[in-house]
């Protein structure tokens, strides 16, 4: 079937298996490798992308029912050189060992900061919730969001 | 790599579509896919054409009508657990809802979908037996209710048939109840090991109303309704919840599992029963 989704601004139409997953139709049908394939059981979220505006684990919706619809990832977070507040807070506060997670982890974190430019750790560890990191300990990925609440006027980058 | 076997797929573009579509052979409901395209992963599941009812903005609502609240089966949990109105008349829903999955998981899963899926562990259809609400069930003829103490058949098995949708759940309102949802998982967003839900109306510390919701424990239509009959008409004092507890835990059928062995179980069934009845009791005496 005909799949057309506007993907980080880009209109892209492909042809594909009605059973084509959304997190492979980005990474094997357009090339964008940043979301991650990870548990391949809805459970990791590393291939959390947003769809319509909203976070969803790539890996638990269909191409298809992308179709027509907006999808933004992590390649997105960056405008115009300057990185995102949540990217810069995951360099300064060592919000990451290996990176698998991390893509997942800061698409969901700036979904949290454009509802709540001012969230509390426990809200931060709540959103965080349905994702998983095997490195940190989550310690430093909590106070990378922190650092993003903290110095969005400094890095106006990102947000939408 | 986990990949769903062949299938086509159709997107309604009104419920009357969708219920044209839902009257063919081997036609199955796609909405939030968070249950449904995990099992295709598996291939527990293998439908020959999906319909998904995503777009259908109709069915997405949650509001009060007429003395109950009517949600629309394409509410997402997110919209359960934003809504002041389900929240003020029902705590057990913001109580369950904290614990269904997780957060990104809860805005895409439906309502509706959840009760469809009828797994006999998911949460929704115990609360929602719990409180005696009705599923709406749309079909070309018209609408059919069905108390959701009959929904389910068994497991993943529903009173729906082909042609078939459901539409909403209508709960019915009572001033002054008091309800609550207590769990025990193995970890933040699993599914229940066992789950109790209760709702009370009192009069004067008498009961009047009573509803009990079991997760995961094989009660029978969810529901530990003995424990429902000892409750009604009984003062609610803490010994009258043990008891009741104790003969829900008596009347359900736990299965051993990965989860935990039988017996395990229903000490959760009493212990989490009588939390959710002391809980629910205490939320009416409040209002």
């Amino acid at each position: 079937m005909r799949v057309a989704v506007t993907v980080n601004g880009t209109e892209y139409a492909r042809d594909v298996e009605p059973r084509l997953l959304l997190i492979h139709f980005l990474r094997d049908e357009l090339g964008l490798t940043g979301s991650h394939w990870g548990c391949d059981t809805s459970n990791c979220g590393s291939c959390v992308v947003w769809l319509d505006q909203r976070p969803v684990k790539a890996c638990t919706v269909l191409a298809a029912m992308a179709d027509g619809r907006v999808v933004r990832t992590v390649e997105d977070l960056a405008r115009d050189g300057q990185l995102d507040p949540v990217q810069q807070g995951f360099i300064e506060c060592h919000g990451l060992q290996c990176g698998f997670c991390t893509p997942g982890m800061m698409m969901t974190a700036r979904w949290l900061l454009d509802r709540n430019p001012d969230p509390a750790e426990a809200e931060i560890r709540e959103v965080l919730s349905g994702q998983v990191c095997r490195c940190t300990g989550y310690e430093n990925i909590v106070r990378s969001v922190r650092w993003a609440a903290q110095h969005s006027a400094e890095h106006p980058g990102g947000s939408q | 790599m986990q990949v769903p076997s062949h299938v086509e797929y159709e997107r309604a573009t009104s419920v009357e579509h969708a219920l044209a579509l839902l009257g063919r052979p081997d036609h199955c409901v796609l909405a939030g896919g968070h249950s449904l395209i995990p099992m295709m992963k598996l291939r527990l599941a293998q439908p020959g054409v999906l319909v998904d009812i995503n777009g259908l903005a109709e069915l997405a609502y949650i509001r009060e009508n007429g003395g109950q609240l009517r949600i629309g089966a394409l509410a997402r949990h997110a919209d359960l657990l934003d809504s002041n109105i389900a929240g003020d008349r029902f705590p057990i829903f913001h109580d369950a809802e904290r614990v269904v999955a997780d957060p990104i998981v809860r805005l895409w899963g439906t309502i509706g979908g959840s009760l469809c899926q009828a797994d006999p562990s998911e949460d929704l259809s115990a609360v929602f037996a719990g409180v005696r609400a009705t599923a709406v069930i749309r079909g070309q003829g018209g609408d059919r209710e069905v108390p959701v103490r009959e929904f389910h058949l068994g497991p993943y098995e529903t009173v729906i048939g082909p042609g078939e949708l459901l539409a909403e759940i209508r709960v019915p309102v009572h001033p002054g109840a008091g309800s609550a949802y207590e769990k025990v998982a193995r970890r933040v967003g699993d599914w229940s090991i066992a789950a109790a839900g209760a709702v009370l109306q009192l009069k004067k510390r008498t009961i009047q109303r009573a509803g009990i919701g079991l997760t995961a424990v094989a009660a029978e239509h969810f529901v530990a309704a003995e424990a429902e009959d000892f409750l009604r008409g009984q003062p609610a004092t803490e010994e009258n919840f043990k008891q009741a507890a104790v003969i829900a835990a008596e009347h359900c059928h736990p299965v051993p599992d990965q989860r935990g062995p039988e017996d395990y179980k229903r000490h959760l069934v009493a212990e989490l029963t009588t939390r959710a009845l002391r809980r629910a009791a205490a939320r009416a005496e409040n209002q």
